[in-house]
């Protein structure tokens, strides 16, 4: 069987690319990706270590992380179309009204 | 009744409390009869407690009521505690008596003030003080008091607190009493220090016993006794009484005359065990006493306001009741703190009299021929005049033989010689000013003239009635060759105030006695010839003698040497200090750690980019920190 | 067997993600995106939790991502953009990522020293779940559900192109 441990791996990589994405991409959709991915990855943490301990409880962690991303999601995206019809751009780099 | 005596000084600060939170709201009526009142009853309890204490058998008569521990602290001890001796009884009566007498004539003096009410709370608030001062059990207490009697000081004097002369007089009357009892604190530190307790009988006890060295006991006498020159007017802090002469002539005559001023004289007496076993500071406070004695009389000479003359008057004679204390006789200087009370308290309130029938002239060059038409303050005035000129037969006699006397059978030869200068020079200028005044062409002004009235009885029966006590208190202190036991004062204070031991041979007491009468009579004869049957004498010894004109009218220019040795370098220092101290460094501070904080948050907010991308960094090292600090933790 | 799967499934995953931070192109990072989520459901299946993997599947793969392909057709943006300055931000953040990346490992190492790594018994499925659902995080559940209608109806006030008066 496959350890627990290789899952694990997996997830932090993906965590780290998920890092990477969100600070090298400039525009505002995209980043918002990068935090799909973050959260993923934190779901397969969930999920990898809910194998080792032999609970369930994890699986019931994951079903609401999913739930709340999806609605984070929904918001988000009206947010962004929000941004756009201002800005007419979804650059990150434009959207700094709260400067200083 | 006897064991109540501690309701004496409460009376009057129940009188105070109610004056001066509600006197506003209240008629006038009432002020005057409340005020007045609170006064009697604690002279009727002085009375009583007196009375008591004539019938209480034993060597040593006394009570003493603790009202409240106040400070305990380790093995210091100073409680709320009052007590009622011979020497207490003697001060409750004079400032019980004549503060009565005086809140009465306030009535009328007063009667056209705004501000009625805050002068009797006031008035009443110093009654208070000093009979706190005169009943406290021990010296902190007493300092209470001492103080207490400062502070009503400067409020009365600075009463009519518009006028700038009269602030200015309150605040120096008070900066100058300062510094005396700068050094009476000292005193006292020293005490509780190497005696242990502020309490008087035990001090008492203490030095008599020979218990403590001598030179701390010369240190701590004198460091009291410099409390005592600030608050008694003596040289050299005796600059702020002529100036306080600002202030109402009630109150010129309580505080100035009979009372406060004569705290120091009390202190002394009752610190008799203290004084006795200190030769040094004795002659010190003889010698003062002495040569203050004659320097004001000196000022007094050529001053032309009433009230001035009787301030300079008031300090010389103070210096007399000190010279008693300094030579061993005090209750020979009590004695004359009575008397003086009663005939100079008499002197100022018949000034204050003369001013008011005058509509406001206080300048003695611009008053003659009044006996006309003051028909009953004209006698009263020179009833005072012949007591404390040393005339037979009245009380100052009796009381300032006394002290001459002591002088000269204890040895002090040059203090008695320069108490004699003292005397004849008070029997001149007192004349000089009852000449001027009372006698001779009236120089009042034609409004005044207009105006010229006797003052109401409410003003004019308390001086009769002091008039009475000046003729007759002499009368409880005869001299020693009238009888064995004619000193009836002294006995009484026996217990508290040893008698000094000193006894001199009825020839040489009655040879004195004729010296003190040839010099006080001598002294009126001379104001006689120089103000009524040679009046251009006087302005014929200016002319010559121009010189000393000046520097006596001058004051011998002590203010001006005060001013510019102390109060200007004070007053420059503590310039320089607000400048650079006080400014750039107290409210520099402040400002600059305002100006910190403002910087401090400036430079923060440079972190608020706005950029998602920032603040994503911050999460990102926030979440590195936290995990961190998990690992660490090996939670 | 097992092994094999993992191996190509992670693969797919990470390079799929790998790819869609090259791709400039908006489009395509979604498409990635799609194809990353799929074999993550792929992996949670490997997981014993198939409900997990499929609910994956569903709304991940599929709810979510077909959003934002709305969104980026809605947003039609043009090709490139322009070069960017070099900023300080960037050796930062990439300190700091593999600082993270590093301490995760370790905390990764130390939960493995004391626990097992067994098999669970078939509390993974469908069944179980809805037990623990329903019975345990019944109050969990029913709230998640007032969430989904709070971010619905804050879509809908948010996107509405209503001038207001």
């Amino acid at each position: 069987m496959i350890p627990a441990s290789a899952f694990l791996v997996l997830a932090i990589i993906l965590f780290g690319l998920g890092i990477l994405a969100f600070f090298i991409k400039r525009d505002l959709l995209t980043q918002f990706m990068a935090v799909e991915i973050m959260l993923n990855a934190g779901n397969l943490a969930f999920l990898a270590l809910a194998k080792a301990s032999a609970r369930a409880e994890a699986q019931v962690i994951v079903f609401f992380v999913l739930t709340v991303a999806a609605a984070e999601a929904v918001v988000g995206m009206a947010i962004v179309l929000h941004v756009f019809r201002q800005k007419k751009s979804v650059r990150t780099e434009d959207a700094s009204e709260l400067k200083g | 009744m006897a064991g109540s005596f501690w309701l004496i000084p409460l009376i009057p600060a129940l009188s105070t409390l109610i004056l001066l939170l509600l006197g506003s709201g209240l008629s006038r009526k009432w002020v005057s009869i409340q005020a007045c009142l609170s006064v009697f009853l604690s002279f009727i309890l002085s009375l009583a407690s007196f009375i008591h204490l004539l019938r209480m058998p034993g060597e040593t008569p006394a009570v003493v009521k603790t009202l409240l521990p106040w400070i305990s602290s380790g093995t210091l001890s100073a409680p709320i505690s009052l007590s009622f001796d011979p020497l207490t009884a003697v001060m409750c009566l004079v400032v019980t008596c004549v503060g009565f007498l005086i809140h009465v004539y306030s009535v009328g003096y007063m009667a056209s003030d705004r501000d009625y009410s805050r002068y009797f709370g006031f008035l009443n608030l110093f009654t208070f003080f000093m009979l706190v001062l005169v009943m406290a059990s021990n010296i902190v207490l007493m300092f209470v008091g001492w103080e207490g009697v400062g502070l009503c000081s400067y409020l009365l004097i600075g009463f009519w607190f518009e006028r700038p002369a009269a602030s200015r007089a309150g605040m120096k009357a008070f900066i100058v009493n300062r510094i005396g009892d700068a050094a009476f604190i000292l005193g006292i530190l020293f005490l509780i220090v190497t005696v242990g307790s502020p309490d008087f009988a035990r001090i008492n006890s203490a030095a008599a016993g020979g218990g403590l060295a001598p030179s701390l006991v010369t240190l701590i006498a004198i460091l009291l006794f410099a409390g005592a020159v600030g608050k008694s007017a003596q040289i050299p802090l005796y600059v702020w009484l002529p100036d306080a002469m600002e202030g109402p002539t009630p109150v010129s005559a309580l505080i100035h005359a009979a009372t406060m001023v004569t705290a120091g004289v009390y202190m002394v007496a009752r610190l008799n065990g203290l004084y006795s076993a200190s030769p040094v500071a004795s002659s010190v406070v003889a010698t003062i006493g002495a040569v203050t004695a004659v320097f004001a009389a000196t000022m007094a000479l050529v001053q032309t306001d009433i009230k001035r003359v009787l301030a300079y008057s008031t300090i010389s004679q103070i210096g007399y009741m000190f010279i008693g204390c300094g030579v061993g006789a005090y209750a020979a200087g009590i004695f004359h703190l009575a008397t003086h009370a009663f005939f100079k308290s008499l002197l100022f309130l018949a000034a204050g009299s003369v001013i008011h029938a005058l509509s406001g002239e206080q300048d003695i060059r611009k008053m003659g021929g009044l006996r006309r038409h003051l028909p009953r303050t004209f006698p009263t005035f020179l009833a005072a005049a012949l007591a404390i000129s040393g005339i037979p037969f009245l009380s100052g006699f009796f009381s300032k033989d006394a002290i001459l006397t002591s002088a000269f059978s204890s040895g002090h030869i040059v203090v008695w010689v320069l108490g004699l200068a003292g005397a004849i020079m008070t029997a001149f200028y007192m004349f000089r000013l009852v000449f001027l005044v009372f006698y001779g062409q009236e120089k009042a002004g034609a409004e005044a003239q207009h105006h010229l009235h006797e003052s109401p009885s409410v003003m004019t029966v308390p001086l009769m009635i002091l008039a009475v006590f000046s003729v007759l208190a002499g009368y409880v202190g005869l001299p020693a060759v009238v009888g064995e036991k004619a000193d009836v004062f002294g006995r009484f204070l026996e217990p508290v105030l040893r008698l000094p031991g000193a006894v001199l041979s009825a020839a040489v007491e009655w040879n004195l006695i004729l010296v003190s009468t040839v010099a006080a009579v001598g002294g009126l004869f001379i104001a006689y010839l120089f103000y009524l049957r040679y009046p251009r004498t006087p302005g014929v010894l200016v002319a010559r003698f121009p010189w000393i004109y000046k520097v006596l009218v001058g004051k011998y220019y002590v203010d001006e040497f005060y001013d510019a040795a102390i109060v200007r370098p004070v007053v420059r220092g503590s310039e320089l200090v607000y400048d650079h101290f006080d400014l750039k460094v107290i409210d520099g501070s402040l400002n600059g750690s305002a100006a910190a904080a403002n910087a401090a948050g400036l430079g923060l907010s440079r972190l608020q980019t706005g950029l998602i991308k920032d603040y994503a960094l911050a999460f990102l090292l926030g979440v590195v920190l936290f995990v961190g600090f998990i690992l660490f933790l090996k939670i | 067997m097992a092994w094999l799967l993992f191996i190509f499934l992670s693969i797919v995953c990470a390079g799929s993600v790998a790819a869609m931070i090259i791709s400039k192109n908006q489009a395509h990072n979604a498409l990635f995106l799609v194809l990353a989520f799929a074999a993550l459901g792929g992996v949670f299946g490997l997981l014993d939790a198939p409900f997990v993997a499929v609910v994956q599947i569903i709304i991940y793969a599929g709810a979510i991502m077909v959003l934002f392909i709305f969104a980026i057709m809605m947003i039609n943006l043009k090709e490139g953009l322009p070069a960017e300055r070099k900023k300080i931000i960037y050796p930062i953040a990439g300190v700091l990522g593999i600082v993270l990346l590093l301490e995760l490992v370790a905390v990764a190492r130390r939960a493995f020293l004391q626990g097992a790594e067994a098999v669970p018994a078939g509390a993974g499925n469908l069944a179980g779940i809805g037990h623990l659902l329903f019975k345990d995080y019944l109050y969990p559940f029913e709230i998640t559900s007032v969430l989904l209608i709070a971010a619905l109806v804050g879509a809908m006030v948010l996107s509405s192109k209503k001038e207001s008066p």
